[in-house]
């Protein structure tokens, strides 16, 4: 058989694949000594979850802990605001990618920026940054660059390939976060709250995209540090039911490993050519602010000092803020991303928080655990 | 979830370190930075932002395929030998 | 030099009127145009049914159609959608300084085949230029007076157990369009689907099927007709997912840029509810139409969650097809 692209669609989504393998779940589940919380690190995942109703095919043993991995959603105020902040300064362009463009800081969103004048253009890629930067020689063009291990890459090779052309009007506000160490950190945190079967994060799935740039090998510790089973999944339905499955038995058998079910993209290794490029711009930060997590050790990434100059946080400095910004009072999305409360819990959750307008992390993206229970329902059979 | 779809790798251009790929009828340029010393015209590729993150792996994702298919042929074995168990069940019922 | 419109053909004067007289009167003149009244006085229709609306694309050339032709079919299509026959439509025009002469000859040419289609008239206009930068190109408004023909069409008609039919593939303009944007360097073949729908609208009427209700799926697609119609009526729409007809085209952009496409605009595609036993007649009467092959029966009005829209999933789970909110940009996550 000689694959098509419409394998790589249609068979992934075959209904008839899903339902087998929630029969197979079911059956597995039975085996089960008590229920299992599954957390799905990555907002992809989520997005799945809710968008195919996959939860309503699982056994009520089975629970989903809706994880941080949403890069727009984790953004905290303090950097939204620099974005907005550079955004209004007279010569500045300011590019960045689509999803930004609503999500609240303590000033506005970068939509409120652009309809009080300032120019903020919203790209579907990082070479569209260059090519503005290229029409614009007489502006400041800053690419204010999100994402997780995914996306990291991209904004390397932007900054090479604009290196090699010769453009010094290019300049990027890097927000580029990691998936360990807030995996850790979901971990490690748990000890502070009560701890129950209810809120302990059993197992990962882990998020996919990630690993074809990072590998798999990036979740090792988990299985054998904290003894938490990880399969990395794709993000099609078939993918994570089959995800689910292979976590699921790794319980009834008394395993505790990390497993790839994502195999025609994902490998131990990961891509090495992205991850050199990634190496040769970007070192790890000290600290960095997770919205509603706070800050976490090690989880992000900023650019080498010898790229100072097209730093736009130091460029910049002067008018950047760095006081705090506190979450909203009522917002629960740090309980919801450590598992211990769902998004219908929420006091403001569809009333005053809603995906127009957002009050927490969770509400921001459609990838958010909120957002999504909000857009799609959590409707039962 | 960093959106991310298998397209088709159609043209390269090295020089330019891009190729362009086909999602279901429509194509676009994209970098090939991460990949430029493998990819070859006919690959499948993940499009993430403008660039090809990696090669698919043919012979994993039939090999998924394969297995989905067993599970499949398996489970409607299962399903007709139960019908097949709760026709007799019926018969049984009837003759008591 | 390319001829380009300037302030002074704006001016009311003599430049103002020879742009009326050669290019619009030229070619969408008629016994009413014509006369060049400051009114146009029209023969009573018995049922009238009037509408307006304002257009705005970018770009306004666009494969599978243009600002002139989406100007008239926007209008004639929101009164076909009322079982009004288009009629009578003014055409109010507001220029950019520098627009191409050439450009405008052509969006005009398209207005006027595209009221053919329609069997309508522009009986009225009005011409404006305004200084560079004051518009995007050209913008267009079109009112539309048409003659019902239906009877008790409206969404106010729809009832529990109404099956819903969408009467082709769906997200082919907003898709286009997106595609077709600066920046986006998107190839495809794929059209938008801008057309003039009173032909299916009248071939419906007289195969003597009674619509209950029809909207075309235009800003805020699928989703948003059926949300409305759900909401207004406190009625809960279920619409069985793999039914839905999407292109492979659609599809590819969608899956490129994250768009669901329910969310997606058409210009040329809308939604009925009516009675289940029309469904069968209506399906073969809409397939006749171009694109109309992919014409489906797609759900029914049910009663279980009011004012929702449920999607069905071939796998047998279900969610909420919400209203679609916010800019349409692609996302990477």
């Amino acid at each position: 058989m000689n694959l098509t692209l419409k394998n790589l669609y249609d068979d992934f989504r075959d209904p008839k694949t899903i339902r087998a393998l929630a029969e197979l779940i079911h059956q597995e589940s039975e085996g089960l000594e008590r229920p299992v919380n599954i957390m799905e690190v990555c907002g992809g995942h989520t997005h799945t979850i809710m968008k195919y109703g996959l939860k309503q095919l699982l056994p009520e043993k089975i629970r989903f802990i809706h994880g941080p991995g949403c890069p727009v959603c984790i953004m905290p105020k303090e950097r939204i605001d620099h974005a907005y902040i550079l955004a209004r300064q007279p010569d500045v362009i300011l590019v960045t990618l689509g999803d930004m463009i609503k999500v609240p800081g303590s000033r506005g969103s970068l939509q409120q920026a652009r309809s009080e004048g300032a120019d903020v253009r919203f790209v579907y890629s990082p070479l569209d940054a260059l090519k503005i930067a290229r029409e614009n020689p007489g502006k400041s063009v800053i690419f204010f660059a999100i994402g997780f291990e995914t996306t990291t890459p991209m904004t390397a090779a932007l900054i090479r390939r604009a290196e090699d052309l010769g453009v010094k009007n290019l300049l990027y506000h890097i927000n580029h976060v990691t998936v360990p160490e807030v995996m850790r950190e979901l971990i490690d945190s748990r000890d502070e709250h009560i701890d129950s079967y209810n809120n302990r994060i059993d197992a990962f799935i882990g998020p996919s995209h990630v690993s074809v740039i990072a590998g798999a090998k990036i979740y090792r510790e988990f299985p054998e540090r904290y003894g938490r089973p990880v399969v990395v999944s794709g993000f099609e339905p078939v993918d994570v039911m089959e995800g689910v499955l292979m976590l699921v038995r790794q319980f009834t058998q008394g395993r505790r490993e990390l497993e790839i079910q994502y195999k025609r993209s994902v490998t131990m290794e990961g891509n090495l050519a992205a991850q050199r490029q990634i190496d040769e711009v970007f070192e790890k930060r000290g600290l960095f602010k997770w919205r509603g997590l706070g800050n976490i050790p090690h989880s992000a990434l900023k650019l080498l000092e010898a790229y100072a100059h097209l730093d736009a946080e130091k460029v910049y400095a002067e008018i950047l803020p760095v006081e705090e910004i506190e979450d909203h009072k009522l917002c629960i999305c740090g309980d919801i991303l450590r598992g211990m409360a769902e998004p219908t819990e929420c006091q403001v959750f569809g009333t005053a928080c809603t995906p127009s307008k957002p009050l927490g992390s969770c509400m921001v993206s459609s990838e958010g655990a909120c957002a999504a229970y909000y857009k799609y329902g959590d409707l039962l059979k | 979830m960093c959106l991310s779809i298998p397209s088709k790798v159609v043209k390269i251009d090295k020089e330019k370190a891009t190729a362009v790929v086909d999602t279901m009828g429509v194509q676009r340029e994209v970098g090939i930075d991460f990949i430029e010393n493998e990819v070859k015209i006919g690959d499948y590729v993940l499009i993430h932002i403008g660039f090809a993150m990696n090669i698919i792996s043919e012979e994993e994702a039939l090999a998924s395929i394969e297995t989905y298919k067993e599970i499949l042929a398996l489970m409607d074995k299962e399903e007709r030998q139960k019908a097949i168990l709760e026709g007799d069940r019926c018969d049984g019922g009837g003759s008591a | 030099m390319k001829k380009c419109i300037t302030l002074a053909q704006g001016n009311g004067g003599a430049e103002n009127h020879a742009l009326i007289k050669e290019l619009f009167w030229r070619h969408l003149g008629n016994d009413i145009l014509d006369r060049g009244e400051d009114a146009a006085v029209l023969k009573a229709l018995e049922r009238p049914a009037f509408t307006t609306d304002s257009f705005t694309v970018s770009p306004l050339f666009f494969p599978g159609g243009d600002i002139g032709k989406l100007s008239v079919c926007g209008t004639c299509n929101d009164l076909a959608m009322m079982g009004a026959q288009p009629r009578y439509l003014s055409l109010s025009v507001v220029i950019e300084e520098g627009f191409e002469v050439r450009s405008l000859e052509k969006i005009v040419r398209s207005l006027k085949k595209e009221l053919a289609l329609n069997d309508a008239l522009v009986v009225s206009g009005d011409t404006k230029v305004v200084p560079r930068g004051s518009v995007d190109g050209l913008f267009i408004t079109t009112s539309g007076i048409g003659e019902l023909q239906g009877e008790g069409i409206g969404i106010k008609a729809i009832r529990p157990g109404d099956a819903i039919i969408v009467s082709r593939d769906i997200g082919r303009h907003g898709a286009a369009i997106f595609a077709a944007r600066e920046g986006m360097e998107l190839e495809s073949a794929l059209e938008s689907d801008c057309a003039s729908l009173w032909p299916q609208v009248a071939a419906l009427l007289e195969a003597g099927i009674q619509p209950h209700a029809l909207r075309d799926a235009t800003r805020g697609g699928l989703a948003a007709v059926l949300n409305e119609w759900a909401e207004a009526n406190a009625l809960c729409i279920e619409i069985d997912e793999e039914e839905i007809p999407i292109s492979d085209e659609v599809r590819g952009i969608c899956e490129l840029l994250g768009f669901e496409p329910a969310f997606l605009a058409n210009e040329g595609t809308f939604v009925l509810a009516l009675d289940p036993a029309d469904v069968p007649l209506a399906l073969e009467i809409l397939e006749a139409f171009p694109g109309g092959e992919a014409a489906m029966r797609i759900g029914e009005v049910k009663g279980e969650y009011p004012g929702k829209v449920v999607l069905n999933s071939p796998w047998g789970t279900r969610r909420f097809l919400d209203w679609p909110t916010g800019e349409l940009l692609p996302r990477i996550c």
